[in-house]
């Protein structure tokens, strides 16, 4: 069992999917702070059986809609002084903009420059999107 | 009111707008040569990045029968696309010369971009494999005209039910209608996607499906048949085990009801045998007409033309 110190000052991310972590990880660019980020994987969870769990020893604003678009089931934890402070339960955002890209190869979207293509929450169980033009689903 | 909207999507327009275009395209079977000066004066672009001479002139038809007047290309070759100019700004120089632009292209969704920018309605001649809504006005206002109205009937889909852009197109529009019973008709290769099926069960509109067009032609109000393209298979003998698999014979005919209506969006290849055309049941090529009205109403409507008094 690998024990990780308690966080006196910053965020965890925690309810994580297992297998998840990384990819919030990599979302929210974690691997560019100077801060201590600490990314457990397979951690025994009784209300999952396994989860991911992310600390960050940082204020950073956290990008909520890039983390309700990986796993809306995610639970934020804001620690100050050794205690939470506040703990925020995402809901996967109804629209999005600039973070999803259409898979499908026939849309305009992937042949014209257009930065501001919207995407609409379809399927909130499997967190599927479908994209404004062409209606084509699509996850992060 | 629809003056200034686009069409897009068949789900654009609520059940009360196509409606209202209903009855204007049947005043307009009535009485055509009534419309004849409705839009004088109005420019319609017609954009045809991929050719289709069948839907050009339909629109091109339409547009001259109402008194106004076309402009456009059938080649994108011959247009500024092919020096690289984006759909964007194609849109926005059209739009300063044209009151409505009609516009065909391989690529999914680009009829919404070019209603973004254009700053006058676009109606969407079909986007890939995506949209082609006024098709769906077209069989609507054929439905309509040889049945009165929706209610009750029972739709028989037959042939490509898995890449019939048309057909899926028609299914979720007529299930916006209450008490429309469906029956999909296909080889097991080519059954109707998940996606339309969703949709139906979440409405609770009945459905079944067979491979058997003779067992099930005695029930139908409407029998829609569809070809099976060759451009959708990688495999030639796949395609040419399928193409034949329904084909409607005057044979087959006599199963049906009396007055049943045969549709298809054309072109057929073999799926309705030619005999069948003499079939007053055969509304295919009379389907064709009524494209040509229903377009005449949708530009009337979106341009906000007066009906003549």
């Amino acid at each position: 069992m690998i024990n990780v110190s308690k966080l006196k000052e910053g965020i965890v991310i925690d309810h994580i999917r297992a297998g998840h972590g990384y990819k919030i990880f990599q979302q929210l660019g974690l691997d560019r702070l100077d801060d201590v980020v600490v990314l457990m994987r397979n951690v025994d969870s009784e209300k999952m059986g396994k989860k991911d769990l992310i600390k960050i020893e940082s204020n950073l604003d956290l990008n909520l809609e890039v983390l309700g678009l990986i796993d809306p089931h995610v639970t934020i934890n804001y620690v100050k002084n050794g205690e939470r402070v506040n703990k925020v339960s995402l809901t996967p955002p109804q629209t999005v903009t600039g973070i999803l890209t259409c898979k499908n190869p026939r849309c305009i979207t992937n042949h014209e420059r257009i930065t501001d293509v919207k995407f609409h929450l379809v399927d909130a169980h499997t967190n599927q999107y479908a994209c404004e033009y062409c209606d084509v689903r699509t996850r992060l | 009111m629809l003056k200034d909207k686009s069409l897009i999507a068949p789900s654009d327009f609520t059940l009360e707008e196509i409606e209202e275009l209903l009855r204007l395209a049947e005043r307009i079977i009535q009485k055509p040569e009534r419309y004849a000066d409705a839009c004088r004066g109005k420019l319609m672009a017609s954009l045809f990045y991929e050719p289709s001479t069948r839907t050009k002139f339909s629109f091109d038809a339409a547009m001259l029968r109402l008194g106004g007047n076309t402009l456009g290309f059938s080649d994108p070759n011959t247009s500024s696309a092919a020096k690289g100019e984006t759909i964007a700004d194609s849109a926005r120089t059209i739009g300063k010369y044209a009151d409505l632009i009609v516009v065909r292209h391989p690529k999914e969704g680009t009829a919404k971009l070019m209603s973004r920018y254009a700053g006058v309605p676009v109606i969407n001649a079909g986007d890939g494999g995506h949209h082609h809504p006024t098709q769906t006005m077209t069989d609507l206002l054929t439905i309509r005209h040889y049945k009165g109205n929706f209610n009750g009937l029972t739709v028989g889909v037959c042939g490509d039910l898995k890449f019939g852009r048309t057909i899926h197109s028609l299914v979720t529009c007529l299930a916006r209608y209450e008490n429309v019973r469906f029956r999909f008709i296909s080889p097991e290769e080519l059954t109707m996607p998940a996606f339309v099926k969703e949709e139906l069960n979440a409405k609770g509109i009945s459905y079944t499906e067979t491979t058997d067009l003779e067992g099930s032609i005695h029930e139908l109000d409407v029998l829609y048949m569809s070809r099976v393209q060759r451009e959708r298979f990688i495999s030639e003998e796949e395609y040419l085990r399928l193409k034949d698999y329904f084909i409607l014979t005057a044979e087959k005919m006599q199963l049906a009801k009396a007055d049943m209506i045969v549709m298809h969006p054309l072109p057929r290849i073999n799926e309705i045998a030619t005999e069948v055309d003499s079939d007053p049941r055969a509304a295919y090529f009379e389907q064709v007409r009524y494209g040509m009205f229903v377009r005449m109403a949708l530009i009337m409507k979106l341009l906000g033309a007066q009906e003549p008094a």
